[in-house]
């Protein structure tokens, strides 16, 4: 069995309550860290531990967390971004239900790191139960004497508040969701100046996502060097990859990075399979905003070697042939997949969530949706798939949050990789309209 | 060793070396050299704290970053919020990626505007008209319907029409900053996000006429002065007024004998210094109420300057001594026919000529 740093104890029954989590060596890593060591030791321990960003940037935790500035007489914070709305991706919100004291631990530790009493868990308002089961759990660590006032005799005080986002998507981008947790319209910030020099309310602020966050109790009570020896190179440690689609197992799993995709998909272990009967078509590796790849690109990597489920293997090839591991939202698409449908799908939805501050996305987003919806009805025509592309490099690296590209890449790779698919839903329109009809032409399926 | 830091920071813009103070940004390092080199700017207000990066109609290319780090930016960055670095070098209109990513933007904030300037108040000083006429193309490829809106009643001084916005957030950063209390934002998100007054609430205050001042577009107009000219047809004049609760300091706009519209003074990027109050802007619409300083000084390439200059105007002597001096007859001896019928004649065949050779060529 593989190594499990987040989710060795989530089928332990009561994990939830504080006491089994107390029993299981929960909250270990807060008495070590505000007994035994420094907040510099503790940042030093998390940059050798290679631990990168797991809400899809896949930025260096350590490093960004170096980067906090540090003035004098100005309070710092941390805020977790629990604002997991990718479409593909649940991993976060699994592990706040499940065991929501791994992230309440895992905030202390890396508030007391960055030397912050005040911090955030910022959760998407839809899940308001999360919220709630959250909210349980402050007050159990705050009654056993982890969180308040003096914690554990350490004179280190911590508050921790839990704040309901209103359900944007746009809100998990780190300056939008600091707008709106300043109770301002979610729109995100340009940047200079970066959220660690000027963030939530003009202070250093540092924000992570949920799964970064739980990594931190690990990372204490192990050291960063027992982390840095799992997976490859570059991506340490373990990632949770929420899967979904056609195979057999979905669900959320928590991978040593270094699998081959090709296990990830096949073992039984992981997502055991296709379902009976189909193929496998295409694969959405790290949420809707990752370029979708075909079967034969996700498995191999352009030069025959197998591709593995790291960040640095995922991007192999750049666009041409590669995509991102993002958020780890895995998507399998077999055989019955319409790719036509589903990036008109992922172009609608970011035409819903653009904030439509910058103008490429507020217009680009809206437009790209408009003519992959007359594609799909059988109206488009020929030009639209050029134009589909040309509207899509225009938006691409011109907006100013991540959003546009997000919006951007999507469409641009599925006419990359399938665009006969779009040609035939172009040329054989009334084929194309009917119930539940797919683009049955050559194709390498797996 | 040096002691003293630079005091002036020297950047390239376009191939042009200019210093500027640390802390300016690209945008005003390129006003300093003139309106031919300033990239355009739909959402960027200098007297507005906090605006620009929005439109990326200003986007640049950064192809040395400082002096100390020459790497080049990896993206497009908003001139308007940039600040320079020593030894920082810029392309704007030398760099092709710059121009193809400035259509697209023109593009993007056209697909979706009505392009109704024959009926808007805004042609002839708007901003989008003119950064379409630079870096648009002439026809579109936007074939969907365009987006539109309820329409709202914001007040009896200020005419809103959401299809025109271009959502700079100008008049938000206005009457965030300009008036004591702000009732209008910004509504809902992506394309369908809405300049709105909070629940229809009109906006009564005494400053909320500026809003239409600092609007690029069409999308904030004046209620007082609808549909009553155009831009092209009235004449600027500066005037001023003992104002108790501002400046004073107008720009009249005539049509004949009569003072049709008051806005603030604007400078050569179309920006107000001096805010006004809707007294001055709305109430004093007679010559009176005003002394007059003069005419208002106005790019002689902007439409605002057409029939301004009758034909029956005196012109000055010089000229036609110019012009006397170098007069010279012309040689010319060949016969003059004045005569129509044999005009008509020679052109026949003139026109049977050209016809035949035409035919030789084609065959």
């Amino acid at each position: 069995m593989a190594v499990k740093i987040l989710t060795e104890h989530i089928n332990v029954p009561g994990i939830n309550t504080f006491d089994v989590y107390r029993k299981m060596g929960g909250y270990a890593a807060v008495e070590k860290a505000l007994k035994k060591m420094t907040p510099e030791e503790i940042v030093e321990e998390v940059k050798k531990s290679g631990v990168r960003g797991r809400g899809g940037a896949g930025f260096p935790m350590g490093m960004k967390w170096s980067f906090l500035a540090k003035p004098e007489g100005v309070p710092r914070y941390l805020v977790c971004n629990a604002d997991e709305s990718e479409p593909g991706t649940f991993k976060d919100h699994f592990l706040m239900r499940e065991i929501p004291h791994l992230l309440i631990e895992g905030m202390i530790v890396s508030s007391f790191a960055l030397g912050a009493n005040k911090s955030f868990i910022y959760v998407r308002g839809e899940l308001m139960y999360v919220i709630q089961i959250l909210e349980k759990a402050i007050a159990e660590a705050k009654a056993a004497g982890f969180l308040g006032k003096n914690i554990l005799g350490s004179s280190y005080d911590l508050e921790l508040v839990v704040q309901p986002g209103g359900g944007a998507y746009i809100c998990g981008e780190e300056t939008a969701l600091l707008e709106s947790l300043e109770g301002k319209r979610g729109n995100p910030r340009n940047k200079p100046p970066f959220p660690a020099v000027k963030g939530l309310y003009q202070s250093p602020t540092v924000v992570n996502n949920v799964e970064s966050i739980a990594n931190t109790p690990w990372i204490v009570n192990n050291g960063g060097d027992a982390y840095a020896s799992l997976g490859v190179g570059r991506s340490t440690g373990t990632k949770l990859i929420s899967a979904s689609g056609h195979i057999n197992k979905p669900g959320v799993y928590e991978i040593p990075l270094g699998i081959t995709v090709e296990d990830f998909i096949y073992a039984d272990e992981w997502c055991g399979g296709i379902r009976p009967g189909h193929h496998l078509k295409a694969v959405i590796a790290g949420g809707s905003s990752v370029p979708i790849l075909p079967a034969n690109l996700i498995l191999n990597l352009a030069n025959g070697d197998k591709r593995l489920m790291t960040y640095e293997s995922l991007s192999d090839g750049g666009f041409a042939t590669g995509t991102m591991l993002g958020s780890g939202g895995f998507i399998a698409m077999d055989e019955t997949s319409c790719v036509v449908r589903n990036t008109w799908t992922f172009a609608r939805f970011y035409h819903h969530e653009s904030c439509g501050q910058c103008s490429p996305c507020r217009e680009g987003t809206g437009w790209m949706d408009k003519v992959l919806e007359r594609i799909e009805h059988g109206k488009g025509n020929m030009h639209d798939i050029d134009l589909l592309v040309d509207v899509a490099k225009k938006i691409e690296g011109n907006t100013i949050c991540p959003l546009g590209d997000a919006a951007a890449w999507p469409v641009a790779s599925a006419i990359r990789h399938f665009r006969d698919e779009f040609e035939w839903h172009v040329k054989h329109p009334q084929e194309a309209t009917q119930p539940g009809a797919v683009y049955r032409g050559a194709m390498e399926l797996v | 060793m040096e002691n003293t830091a630079p005091q002036l920071f020297k950047i390239t813009f376009d191939g042009i070396e200019i210093e500027v103070p640390p802390g300016t940004t690209i945008m005003q390092a390129a006003r300093q050299l003139g309106p031919h080199y300033a990239p355009p700017a739909m959402c960027y207000y200098e007297p507005l704290k906090g605006t620009g990066g929005k439109c990326r109609a200003c986007l640049v290319k950064v192809t040395a970053g400082s002096a100390k780090d020459p790497r080049p930016m990896p993206k497009l960055v908003p001139s308007c919020i940039t600040t320079v670095q020593d030894g920082m070098v810029v392309e704007n209109t030398t760099n092709e990626s710059v121009l193809e990513t400035r259509r697209g933007i023109v593009e993007f904030l056209l697909i979706n505007h009505p392009l109704d300037c024959p009926v808007c108040d805004q042609a002839g000083e708007c901003h989008l008209q003119d950064f379409a006429f630079e870096h648009g193309r002439v026809t579109t490829r936007y074939e969907e319907e365009r987006r539109t809106f309820e329409k709202q009643d914001i007040g009896p001084y200020v005419q809103l029409h959401m299809t025109r916005c271009i959502l700079c957030y100008r008049c938000v950063f206005t009457a965030d900053q300009i008036t004591n209390k702000r009732v209008h934002g910004v509504m809902n998100r992506g394309d369908h996000a809405e300049i709105s007054t909070y629940i229809e609430k009109a906006i009564d205050n005494d400053f909320s006429g500026n809003v239409i001042d600092v609007c690029p577009v069409g999308a904030l107009t004046d209620k007082t002065y609808r549909f009553k000219s155009r831009v092209w047809f009235s004449k600027p004049v500066e005037a001023h007024c003992d104002c108790e609760k501002c400046s004073g300091n107008v720009t009249l706009w005539y049509r004949g004998d009569e003072v049709i519209r008051v806005t603030a003074r604007k400078n050569e990027w179309g920006e107000v210094k001096e805010f006004i109050c809707n007294t001055c802007r709305f109430e004093r619409k007679k010559t009176s109420d005003w002394t007059i300083e003069g005419p208002t000084k106005i790019s002689r390439h902007s439409v605002i300057m057409a029939n301004k200059y009758r034909a029956d105007v005196k012109k000055p002597a010089f000229g036609l001594k110019v012009a006397e001096a170098q007069y010279k007859q012309i040689d010319d001896s060949r016969p003059y026919i004045t005569d129509g019928t044999t005009i008509r004649e020679l052109s026949k065949e003139n026109n049977a000529k050209a016809n035949q050779r035409s035919l030789a060529e084609n065959n």
